[in-house]
């Protein structure tokens, strides 16, 4: 199905957030996920299930000032 | 002699903070972080490269154990964006603190003071530890301590702009009258400009540019720490008073 993740037009078997971001190879320790503008903890992942066009955003601390 | 700043029972072991920013790469950014001396790291909130996923990642060179992590607001331009940064930052997990910035115009990047205030009453509530970059503007840094702020972040001179403390007088009415930490943030060009706002009485600065944009940052990163260092000690120590007129240093009896 097709979702958006961070602006893009993303295609995805994942059914929950949890699937998506082992999916994505991403380690969550140092990451946030926003699904449709809401925050889910990292704790929520599993039970977090997503559906078409959904919106994701996963963010990650970069050089700042 | 013991004299760390510490904020809401936490111990800084440096008053020099220092950003992550325009950096060549992360290993001068952990080098010259490393050279400055600084506890605190300030860091941006954003989208993780999603068709590069392999890229390095900031905090494997700035070890979250060994600095203190202050994510930044950067680039908000309204208090909701703000927030979301917050609140995303926050869930990151890398510590409560935030470092407020509402951006009031893309060409100065002076902050919205109006939105830094509602967004600094809204965070605090919701248990930031919140670090507004405000003006240099001593009622803002009143009703922002007001609104729950832990220490408040007034401007040397516009953001990355080199020009040092330009109003020192104003800073000074900020510091006599701060119930809390009041850290230097934005504007400072060079190790002098550090001191004289450590002379004033600062609690402590943050800079980046000064550093990641000099020829040789990794010096220039040494060279704020002792800046601070030194700033630091000449406030305690307590300067000498200003006069028109010269005063021998060497005594006048016993001359031929």
């Amino acid at each position: 199905m097709k979702i958006r993740l961070n602006g893009e037009d993303y295609e995805t078997e994942a059914e929950t957030l949890k699937q998506l971001i082992q999916e994505l190879q991403i380690t969550t320790d140092r990451v946030a996920v926003e699904l449709n503008l809401t925050i889910i903890r990292k704790a929520d992942h599993d039970a977090t299930t997503i559906k078409e066009n959904d919106a994701v955003e996963i963010i990650q601390f970069v050089g700042g000032g | 002699m013991q004299d760390n700043l510490v904020i809401k029972g936490i111990e800084f072991r440096s008053r020099l903070w220092v950003g992550t920013g325009k950096y060549k790469d992360f290993e001068e950014t952990a080098r010259a972080v490393e050279a400055s001396g600084a506890d605190v790291v300030t860091v941006a909130v954003r989208r993780v490269n999603i068709t590069d996923r392999k890229s390095e990642n900031l905090l494997d060179f700035i070890d979250p154990k060994k600095y203190k992590i202050l994510p930044n607001t950067a680039g908000c331009f309204n208090v909701e964006d703000a927030l979301r940064y917050s609140r995303l930052a926050r869930e990151a997990g890398v510590s409560d603190m935030v470092k407020l910035e509402v951006i009031g115009d893309e060409r100065t990047l002076f902050p919205d003071v109006i939105g830094t205030l509602k967004a600094t009453e809204i965070l605090a509530k919701e248990g930031f530890m919140v670090f507004p970059y405000t003006n240099d503007d001593p009622i803002m840094a009143k009703r922002l301590v007001d609104a729950g702020a832990v220490a408040v972040m007034p401007l040397a001179a516009p953001i990355g702009s080199g020009l040092g403390i330009r109003n020192p007088y104003n800073l000074k009415i900020i510091l006599e009258s701060a119930t809390v930490p009041v850290i230097v943030d934005a504007g400072v060009g060079t190790a002098s400009d550090v001191a004289v706002a450590m002379e004033l009485g600062s609690d402590a600065v943050l800079l980046n540019t000064a550093i990641a944009g000099a020829k040789d940052p990794i010096m220039m990163a040494s060279a704020m720490n002792h800046a601070v260092l030194a700033g630091r000690l000449a406030y305690k120590a307590g300067r000498i008073g200003r006069k028109l007129y010269a005063t021998a240093s060497s005594p006048i009896e016993g001359m031929l």
